[in-house]
């Protein structure tokens, strides 16, 4: 009876997160899988079930594997980037230094401000001709450059700044980690005469990487979900040069209102993520060392 | 305790604030327009100064502007709220999404609203801006901040390279010999002044319709059903843009920003641009140079597609909020509104009547150039507008920058688009 009793106070507990939870995330992603089987409905032709035609005309699209392959070089670039700078920074900080929380400061503003705005910020520095960019470029007799308006240069542009933006957010907890390192075990390495790169490498670096698999996590969900500025800058131009999977998502959904086939490229997005996210836990976590 | 009394207080100011926003609810009917921005220049505070004379004259009428962002933004606000059932009752939206919104089932033809009196007022506008209002016999679509493209040259530019400069190139073939005199490089080959610039992020589309009219082919057929991106003319078209830059040298490479090419025009980056008319205030308060403003060059004939927004009514709206929309898309387009509006903006006044206003009169007198895009209305199209127009111009979009960064060539780049919007179209045909 008491046991009854508990398990109906347990779930009552539950029951706010459930309906919060299921009412925006497991409905919605329901609804997804189901929306891509079928056509869009459009005024007045109503949505026909097509099965799998949606995936097939993905295949065929080239586009998406335009965005693809975008998403994959801005993944690519973005996290090993963000990640190495963002741990560099901490230790920078992390050091004895003079005007040391000025720095610190420094750093992590970036992740302070709005991405529209940081998007703008550097829609100026780009500007072809008297951005800043440019302007100092021209000192050294650079010739002005069409930074997001040639297919060379604008996704590695668009990536410089998600870099910038992100690594100031990945470095407080690289930075919060490092204080955590006992000092005695730096004393225990400088007599034992290991020197200060081997400590890195032997000591540092293996006790940051419960941090690093969270922070790997969040870069690989900031890679596909980190598009704000893409809408700013670029729009995804010049000819799709900067489409990344998510922007082509909204595309499709609030610019063509093709709702159907945008339910499509969700859920295979979804399956990229799912997939990566498992990878990480599964494989990377065997070989982290928790305290 | 004081806490209380507070919040009580609060309260009570709150229950009164709400009664006096009530009570004149009943007496005055509401609308919501939506409007977007799309030029430099005050543009929203002049559309609130519209709207507060408005309700001078009509305090029966409570006219709500929500400013909307761009155009896109716009469209996209809009169909949101729409397929959440909270469109606005009125907006403004670019006249080529009229069949999107038709297609929608959003809005209402205005036969529909409008007497018989009324009838004169509809075919008051210039026909060259009822192109992209009317279909199938009907009009879905009110002509308020219209435009075309013009060519804006900087004069001071024109004497240094020793070009007449009051007089703008009549032809490519004159514009392409202008450009190469006005390019100017500095000792070590690098570009200081670029002769011409047409913009090409955003919507080159319609720019580049200007090229296709000039070299005489139009791009989609009337029923918004079939286009023709792949015509020998339109290549052609496009390989004279692209040859700008590669060949002639006297644009610049890759993708040119819509946004700065004004700036650029002041900063004395460039000495021709094409942009819309809806520039022209901006250009006249901004530029430090003495301008000028002319009709496009032409090739096979001259001409440039018209542009910019119409008014469209919504059929959610009431039948006392349409009358009520109905009365300030009258009031807004009648011809001493039509003037103001003009001029204080650049946009192109849309009805003959307007420019017999004693302000317009004395506006065109002044200042020539606001009479330009009057005059090549007569040569004008529409602009593209399609069913599902926003994925069959970015068909057009992708090919037109593909061509313009190199990626493709124009013959290549046209294929595809043209694949592109045939399949986005069967559905229509």
């Amino acid at each position: 009876m008491s046991r009854l009793r508990a398990s109906i106070h347990a779930s009552l507990l539950l029951l706010p997160a459930v309906v919060l939870l299921a009412a925006f995330t497991h409905v919605p992603a329901v609804r997804t899988f189901i929306g891509a089987l079928y056509t869009t409905p459009r005024g007045n032709r109503p949505e026909v079930f097509i099965g799998l035609g949606n995936y097939r005309h993905l295949l065929d699209d080239p586009v998406f594997w335009q965005a693809m392959a975008n998403n994959v070089w801005y993944a690519a670039l973005t996290i090993p980037l963000s990640v190495i700078l963002a741990l560099v920074m901490a230790l920078a900080v992390d050091a004895r230094l003079p005007g040391r929380a000025a720095l610190r400061m420094a750093y992590f503003t970036p992740t302070v401000l709005p991405m529209i705005a940081v998007a703008n910020i550097w829609l100026f520095f780009y500007t072809p001709g008297y951005g800043l960019l440019d302007q100092v470029l021209g000192l050294f007799g650079v010739a002005q450059t069409n930074w997001l308006g040639s297919r060379d240069t604008a996704l590695n542009a668009v990536i410089a700044v998600a870099v910038w933006k992100e690594a100031g957010f990945f470095m407080i907890f690289y930075l919060a980690a490092l204080q955590t390192i006992p000092h005695d075990l730096r004393e225990a390495a400088a007599i034992e005469g290991a020197s200060r790169f081997t400590f890195f490498r032997r000591v540092t670096l293996p006790l940051l990487m419960p941090t690093t698999l969270f922070v790997l996590v969040n870069a690989v969900i900031g890679a596909f979900r980190l598009v704000d500025h893409i809408v700013v800058m670029t729009r995804g131009g010049p000819d799709n040069a900067t489409a990344l999977l998510l922007y082509y998502i909204y595309e499709i959904g609030f610019r063509f209102w093709d709702s159907a086939y945008a339910a499509t490229l969700t859920t295979v997005l979804l399956a990229i993520l799912a997939v990566l996210a498992a990878v990480q836990f599964l494989f990377l976590e065997r070989r982290i060392h928790y305290r | 305790m004081k806490f209380f009394t507070q919040v009580r207080c609060g309260a009570a100011a709150l229950a009164a604030s709400l009664a006096l926003a009530v009570a004149p609810a009943s007496a005055e009917t509401t609308v919501n327009m939506y409007y977007p921005v799309a030029v430099g220049g005050p543009i929203t505070k002049i559309i609130d100064k519209m709207v507060a004379d408005f309700s001078a004259a009509n305090p029966d009428i409570k006219v709500n502007p929500i400013y909307s962002g761009s155009y896109q933004d716009t469209i996209t606000k809009v169909v949101t709220a729409l397929k959440g059932g909270n469109a606005p009752e009125f907006a403004v939206i670019l006249s080529t999404d009229m069949f999107t919104l038709i297609d929608e089932d959003a809005i209402v033809p205005f036969e529909e609203l409008v007497s018989d009196a009324d009838k004169a007022w509809l075919d008051g506008f210039y026909p060259g801006f009822m192109l992209n209002s009317r279909t199938g016999g009907k009009t879905w679509g009110i002509p308020f901040q219209r435009s075309t493209i013009v060519q804006y040259w900087n004069k001071d530019a024109f004497k240094e390279a020793g070009l007449d400069p009051e007089v703008a190139p009549k032809t490519w073939d004159e514009m392409v010999a202008a450009a190469e005199k006005l390019t100017k490089r500095d000792a070590s080959g690098n570009v200081t002044r670029w002769g011409v610039q047409i913009p090409s992020s955003g919507f080159p589309y319609w720019l580049f319709q200007a090229l296709t009219t000039q070299n005489d082919v139009i791009l989609a057929n009337e029923a918004g059903t079939k286009v023709t991106y792949d015509d020998p003319r339109v290549v052609e078209a496009l390989q004279f843009w692209v040859d700008l830059s590669k060949k002639h040298k006297v644009h610049p490479e890759g993708i040119v920003e819509w946004g700065t090419t004004p700036k650029d025009f002041f900063e004395g980056k460039v000495a021709m641009m094409w942009t819309t008319t809806g520039n022209l205030t901006n250009v006249r308060s901004n530029a430090p140079f003495p301008f000028g403003v002319g009709m496009l060059p032409a090739k096979v004939r001259g001409g440039s597609p018209t542009g910019g927004g119409n008014f469209y009514i919504f059929k959610n709206a009431s039948p006392e909020q349409r009358k009520a929309a109905l009365a300030f898309i009258k009031w807004a387009t009648a011809p001493e509104q039509a003037a103001a509006w003009s001029i204080a903006t650049g946009y192109v006044a849309v009805t003959p009547a307007a420019w017999e206003t004693e302000a317009m009169k004395k506006y065109a007198a002044e200042f020539p150039a606001a009479a330009v895009a009057r005059d090549q209305l007569d040569v004008a199209v529409a602009e593209l507008s399609t069913h599902d127009n926003q994925r069959v111009t970015k068909a057009l979009n992708d090919g037109l920058q593909a061509a313009l960064t190199g990626a493709k060539e124009p013959a290549q780049a046209m294929k595809d688009a043209q694949a592109e919007a045939d399949r986005v179209l069967r559905p229509f045909q």
